[in-house]
């Protein structure tokens, strides 16, 4: 099971790299997420998933990045097929198995429980996403993809010497070096102080820039600006919660040590200054597809801050991770509907969308109110929890800080799509003949409509699964 | 163990300040395929006993790190008919003086961490931060995209070394793993090398800034 999760969708990649036919190469895409979530669901409902003398295990953790990623996953690639069939002048055939591949290395990062197999798996994530990145092979998207490769490639080379660094404080402290993770959090109260801070700093660091943390968020915007719509919504829910979990997982080895105040006061800076980088760049961005990439930049650091405060807050990020992640993913798949009906991504250029795609602006419409956090949707709940348990914990400054950015966030963000959205579109982008399908605002309905459920329901097992991830969060098993 | 080990470790650090005075992009990637060499050397040198896992690490660690990075390296330089770098953002001399900085400092910092006893006056932590340092430098003041990616593999060599005193700790796979990636890696910025040649007619990564806010 635990290995049917990699060896599948790899198995589909290398098909994909034989089939000779375009058309039906882009089929294969939902075929592995379809197959994909159906291991995934097999998986979840199994309790034990173990493979490699403990090398892989689906902790409570694992299991939540897994489900809601492979959910995101199979809408995505239900999108595939149309996107792909609109650019019949551009070969698929890397890009296909590449999409099929990132899956693979993605259940690898969930299921791994040693740090250096999942370094491995994140590193592969990150280059499955490259060609992927470069599929329009214009001068922009290669610029783009360079900078990924580039700062990417730098930020987990700095996360390997940090995991190399948590296995030297076991050796300095004397004991049995080791880089699996329960030996870890068994042995943390005994690892080396310094060593253990050296590789907290290199760790957050190196995977830092791989969620897109401010300062090391340069390569962002880029990315997500000049990515497909369809890739961006992989990077932005897929990857970085990754990268996320990564931290997660680092940040309970730092708990079991006893150093997690430190560490939460690092993060809780660190968070809200991403927060304000990108509050900053969203006013007056005219770019949407750059805003969307800033507001990741703002998520990212909206979680990062829920572990700073802790407590309740634990449960507030990890929701907040789902929820951030499904609606990333819709209004990426949007804004690439919005992207090719008018040959622009600029708010000069971009207008009367709810005309002239009446279903993608009203879902453009909706997925800005739900990531800005407004009710009814999910994002307002997580949200609101992580602002609750920093107020409830003395730490007026954080919540003061936390809310004006996303009151100025809702105002730059609101600025762009409302411009968008409204008025009359231009002669020129009246007459193309792109126009809203079910496959093409299909996958955007289903994700938005769970955003929406999340934030009003929560259901019973998603909830148990939420509850299990904090508790082992506050060092509980 | 010490005796053979630190002096291939003192070549690893003069390889650095080679790399770091250089300007022919020639000899830039023949410096990265000889520190590769020593990596491979080191490999066998720090295992106590001689058995088929170091050697499958050492000649896995010379083959891609100084002989077939250098050979995507050295393709990617033929095709794009360059030989030297045009002006970093920071010269040569003070990037040998950065380095040489960084280097001190990589000793400094290393005498203060609590090392394990088997470590304790050796310069494999020390040499491992140095050259980390040195990737860093070349990374981030050099402009040819090829230059970029030399310091990006003399980065992960630091990284490498640093993983020698952790050889009980990191499982053959992982050894592998990491190496592969880095091919892969490479790889990829190799092609993505050509196609910015092609497009741009140059390896000048300062022409890649139309991406601005």
């Amino acid at each position: 099971m635990a290995l049917a999760l990699v060896l599948v969708p790899l198995a589909l990649a290398l098909l994909a790299l034989v089939v000779p036919s375009p058309v039906w190469r882009a089929r294969l895409l939902p075929a592995g997420g379809a197959a994909h979530l159906a291991l995934t669901v097999l998986a979840l409902n199994t309790p034990n998933v173990d493979a490699l003398d403990g090398w892989i295990h689906l902790d409570s953790v694992g299991r939540l990045v897994l489900g809601f990623c492979s959910v995101l996953y199979f809408f995505t690639s239900l999108y595939a097929p149309g996107y792909l069939g609109a650019h019949p002048d551009r070969p698929n055939r890397l890009f296909c198995a590449c999409f099929l591949a990132f899956i693979s290395t993605l259940s690898l990062v969930a299921e791994s429980h040693h740090l250096g197999l999942m370094w491995v798996a994140i590193e592969a994530t990150t280059l499955t996403c490259a060609p992927m990145l470069n599929f329009l092979r214009n001068p922009r998207a290669l610029e783009a993809t360079w900078k990924y490769l580039l700062i990417g490639s730098v930020g987990i080379a700095l996360a390997l010497l940090g995991s190399l660094f948590l296995a030297y404080s076991a050796l300095s402290a004397g004991l049995e070096p080791s880089l699996l993770f329960d030996d870890l959090v068994h042995d943390g109260a005994r690892l080396s102080r310094p060593w253990l801070r050296g590789a907290f700093i290199l760790l957050f660091v190196g995977y830092g820039t791989k969620i897109g943390l401010a300062p090391m968020h340069t390569w962002k915007p880029d990315a997500y600006g000049e990515a497909p719509g369809i890739v961006g919504a992989l990077l932005a829910g897929g990857l970085t919660s990754c990268a996320f979990l990564a931290i997660l997982r680092f940040f309970r080895v730092a708990v079991a040590a006893g150093d997690a105040p430190f560490v939460q006061h690092v993060m809780l800076v660190a968070g809200l200054f991403s927060m304000a980088v990108a509050a900053a760049f969203m006013a007056r961005q005219k770019d949407f597809k750059r805003m969307l990439a800033y507001s990741s930049v703002e998520h990212m650091g909206i979680l990062v801050v829920g572990l700073g405060v802790g407590g309740a807050a634990f449960f507030g990020s990890l929701l907040h991770m789902v929820n951030n992640g499904l609606t990333k993913g819709v209004l990426f798949l949007v804004a690439a509907n919005i992207q090719r009906a008018y040959g622009s991504k600029s708010s000069d250029e971009v207008r009367g969308v709810l005309r002239r795609l009446p279903v993608s602006g009203a879902l453009f419409l909706a997925g800005f109110f739900a990531i800005t956090g407004s009710p009814p949707f999910g994002p307002f709940l997580s949200e609101f929890t992580i602002l609750n348990a920093a107020v409830t914990s003395g730490r007026y400054a954080v919540a003061a800080v936390f809310l004006t950015m996303l009151v100025v966030v809702f105002i730059g963000m609101g600025a762009t799509v409302m411009t968008v959205v409204q008025g009359k579109p231009s002669e020129r982008a009246a007459s193309t003949t792109v126009r809203d399908t079910v496959w093409s605002v299909g996958p955007s309905v289903a994700l938005l409509a769970l955003v929406l459920m999340l934030g009003l329901y929560i259901p019973g097992p998603v909830d148990h699964l939420l509850r299990d991830a904090a508790a082992s969060l506050e060092g509980g098993r | 163990m010490s005796h053979v080990v630190d002096p291939v470790l003192v070549l690893v650090l003069l390889t650095n300040f080679f790399l770091l005075g250089t300007s022919r992009l020639r000899a830039v990637i023949n410096g990265t395929a000889l520190q590769g060499v020593l990596l491979g050397t080191l490999t066998l040198l720090v295992h106590h006993e001689v058995g088929v896992r170091p050697i499958l690490v050492a000649v896995g660690a010379t083959a891609i790190k100084a002989v077939v990075i250098p050979w995507l390296l050295a393709r990617a330089l033929r095709e794009a008919a360059i030989r030297r770098e045009i002006e970093p953002f920071i010269g040569y001399i003070p990037s040998l003086v950065l380095g040489a900085v960084g280097t001190g400092l990589a000793m400094l910092f290393a005498g203060t961490l609590p090392l394990a006893p088997q470590h304790v006056g050796s310069l494999l932590i020390p040499t491992s931060l140095a050259t980390v340092i040195t990737g860093f430098i070349l990374l981030t003041t050099r402009r040819k995209a090829l230059t970029q990616v030399a310091g990006y593999l003399v980065l992960e060599n630091g990284i490498f070394i640093m993983g020698l005193a952790l050889i009980e700790a990191i499982p053959f796979f992982v050894e592998i793993g990491v190496l592969l990636d880095l091919l892969v890696a490479i790889f990829v910025m190799g092609i993505m090398m050509l196609q910015i040649n092609r497009e741009f007619s140059s390896l000048d990564t300062t022409r890649l800034s139309s991406l601005k806010e």
